[in-house]
């Protein structure tokens, strides 16, 4: 089994960031097609009968989301999420930086499923070579007439800004991102009302994925019951995964969902290098807790993920190796959480410093085993106790690499343990 | 017993001084600057307004505004902050809030260019530590100044692997090897490491990235495991606290270079 390329079709294609190139190869036919055969309410039930499923991580039903929008005029608002800063995630770089049309596109008919009349591309700042391209993308489809007033001498009118963040985490989660997008600290809002409802400048809200939106264009030209061809049960689709880590060749590729995960880490990505075997991996970003060797013949799907106690997330898939050790990494990954915690609610901004500290004593001998009691059960309390997902995203993998490696985390604490004292005594 | 500097940041960061100094509650409250009294320089005025021009309400254009002034000031300074408070008709204190909160705009002073090494997870796993350790250990040895070399989190290259941004420019994979030519080369203004940075044209990765990675110990076979060697054993152990085991870079066998594969596998 190999790459499916449904996405990527085009991607080796020469220039094709360049507005011509895009449209030489059919590019805005969908978006003529969603204007000019379809009405909104079409294009609306087409995405929502694709199953298509939200690429950021949460995998929820776009079609649906767009739906809660509700009807009527008033100032109707699209953001794109390309604050991608996941760890192990790279894939939305990928298509902004190489076919940024395909997501103006997908914004455009985003827009319209949604009554949206003016759209946000919410960017991180470190990305400014793919920004820089977004720029020109959206200046180009101005002068072609595909974004501002009465689009294709259609009623529907929408703009587009291209806006960069400055270098948080935490404003890739929905919320954080609209208030940064109003000018605000990130900080995440209480959920509900939910920005379908009030989003950004209290009015309703529709905010999807890069990934998601450029799928879009895909759905409206070839039809939902060709795109649901591809995938298993409830994950229709293709999927672009981002591979990295100890593998021989970390990148991305876009499969069915529904390949098994050995396809990918080992087919696909060549593996850990010669004479390595694969410790474990997380399945969807940083945030994913960790599996094992075992887990390798699952369908790469959201539903089997998740009954393996982990979750498809971003499907960036992080593959460590038995040269690994796990208690730095463990600490590396929460003093990352520690760093973008926004501070609003208590157990993600204590908890995370808590668990760096008591990583910390692990790793430097001072650690006992009440220790790993005690971050097991301090990884228990913030789980679910946060405003959003960030605290729960750093609980979740340091206590499933405390469940799966239980021992490997005595042992490095008895060593550390052991050295220690050999320093004292010395 | 830790300083508390280092709580909350990426690592140790000196706190600013005054820092545990209480505010003075007497102090009249902040207002929006007097444009009498803020020179606030043509450009920048222009760019701001024409941020704010892009969007239904103008405190959107914060982001933009504060990264537009930090390009020409190297840091969001009070001045910088003052001069965007002018336009955009807010206080500074605002622009002070939304300043300390992201990664990329600058609290303290420093040249308006960077390198950013990322240290997250995935370059973790294949010793992007080491990679920023020389990077800073160069950037010290060569004088380089007014410019930011610090660790990143995630850049989002993970293909890359290990990585760092200049000025924006993403490239990699890197070696230690690299750290040398890539701080002359920023020092220089020059483009660093032609031809291996992602914007370059037919840049792709290396074919096999599998011996882009040194020898990492085992943690069988090394008692504090993986990437931290415990090379403090054969040190007498200093005064003080003992300074926490940090990733030192590993004694290679010969023929090995950190990052493997030769350069010249990239085009």
């Amino acid at each position: 089994m190999s790459e499916t390329r449904v996405l990527l079709a085009n991607i080796d294609e020469p220039d094709l960031h360049t507005i011509d190139v895009y449209e030489r190869l059919g590019g805005y036919g969908s978006l003529r097609k969603a204007l000019v055969e379809m009405t909104p309410e079409t294009v609306l039930h087409e995405l929502e009968e694709s199953g298509l499923r939200g690429r950021g991580g949460a995998g929820f039903s776009m079609g649906k989301k767009a739906s809660f929008i509700p009807k009527g005029a008033m100032d109707k608002y699209l953001c794109c999420n390309a604050d991608e800063s996941e760890p192990g995630a790279f894939k939305d770089r990928l298509l902004m930086q190489k076919n940024p049309h395909l997501l103006v596109e997908g914004c455009i008919i985003g827009s319209i499923a949604a009554g949206a009349n003016k759209g946000f591309i919410f960017i991180r700042g470190e990305y400014e070579l793919q920004a820089d391209i977004l720029d020109a993308a959206v200046a180009d489809a101005y002068e072609k007439g595909y974004l501002g007033e009465g689009i294709l001498d259609s009623e529907h009118s929408f703009d587009l800004v291209v806006h960069r963040g400055q270098g948080a985490y935490i404003c890739g989660e929905e919320t954080g991102l609209l208030d940064a997008l109003e000018g605000k600290r990130g900080n995440p809002r209480l959920k509900p009302p939910f920005p379908a409802n009030q989003g950004l400048y209290q009015g309703p809200t529709l905010i999807n994925n890069v990934e998601t939106l450029c799928n879009t264009p895909i759905i409206i030209e070839r039809g939902a019951e060709w795109y649901k061809q591809f995938g298993e049960g409830n994950s229709t689709g293709t999927k672009l995964v981002s591979v990295s880590g100890n593998v021989q060749r970390p990148g991305n590729y876009e499969v069915e969902l529904g390949i098994p995960v050995r396809e990918i880490i080992y087919g696909l990505a060549g593996g850990p290098p010669e004479g390595r075997e694969l410790k474990c991996f997380f399945p969807g970003g940083s945030s994913a807790p960790v599996l094992t060797p075992e887990h390798l013949d699952l369908p790469f799907t959201y539903e089997a993920m998740a009954e393996a106690g982990s979750m498809l997330g971003t499907a960036s898939i992080i593959v460590v190796d038995d040269s690994e050790a796990l208690v730095p990494l463990a600490l590396r990954l929460a003093e990352f959480y520690r760093h973008e915690s926004c501070g609003k609610c208590v157990p993600c901004r204590e908890g995370t410093n808590w668990t760096v500290k008591m990583l910390e004593r692990l790793d430097e001998g001072e650690g006992t085993p009440m220790d790993l009691e005690l971050l097991d059960q301090i990884q228990g309390n913030i789980i679910g106790n946060c405003l959003c997902v960030l605290g729960d995203s750093m609980a979740m993998p340091v206590q499933s690499m405390l469940k799966h490696f239980r021992e490997e985390f005595e042992q490095h604490m008895e060593e550390a343990r052991a050295r220690r004292d050999l320093e004292e005594v010395a | 017993m830790e300083q508390v500097g280092d709580e909350g940041a990426l690592r140790a960061a000196p706190l600013p001084p005054g820092w545990d100094e209480a505010v003075d509650l007497e102090a009249p409250p902040a207002t929006i600057p007097d444009p009498a009294d803020v020179d606030v320089p043509d450009a920048l005025r222009r760019e701001i307004e024409r941020l704010m021009s892009l969007y239904p309400d103008r405190h959107s254009a914060t982001l933009p505004a504060l990264s537009a002034a930090q390009r020409l000031h190297g840091w969001c300074s009070p001045e910088a902050l003052d001069q965007v408070a002018v336009v955009m008709q807010v206080t500074p204190a605002y622009l002070s809030s939304v300043t300390t909160f992201y990664d990329m705009l600058r609290t303290e002073p420093s040249g308006s260019r960077y390198v950013y090494v990322c240290t997250s997870v995935a370059c973790h796993v294949r010793n992007a530590k080491r990679i920023y350790e020389a990077i800073a250990e160069q950037a010290e040895a060569q004088g380089l100044e007014g410019v930011e070399v610090r660790e990143f989190e995630c850049l989002g290259a993970c293909d890359m692997a290990p990585m760092a941004s200049v000025d924006g420019r993403y490239v990699g994979p890197l070696s230690a090897d690299d750290a040398s030519e890539l701080v002359s080369q920023v020092k220089a203004g020059e483009t660093v490491l032609p031809g291996r940075g992602l914007p370059d044209p037919g840049y792709r990765l290396p074919d096999t990235a599998a011996e882009v990675e040194g020898p990492v110990p085992h943690p069988s076979v090394h008692a504090a495991g993986g990437e931290w060697p415990d090379d403090e054993l054969d040190v007498p152990p200093s005064e003080g606290p003992p300074p926490r085991p940090k990733p030192v870079v590993e004694p290679l066998s010969p023929g090995t270079s950190v990052t493997g594969e030769p350069e010249g596998d990239e085009e």
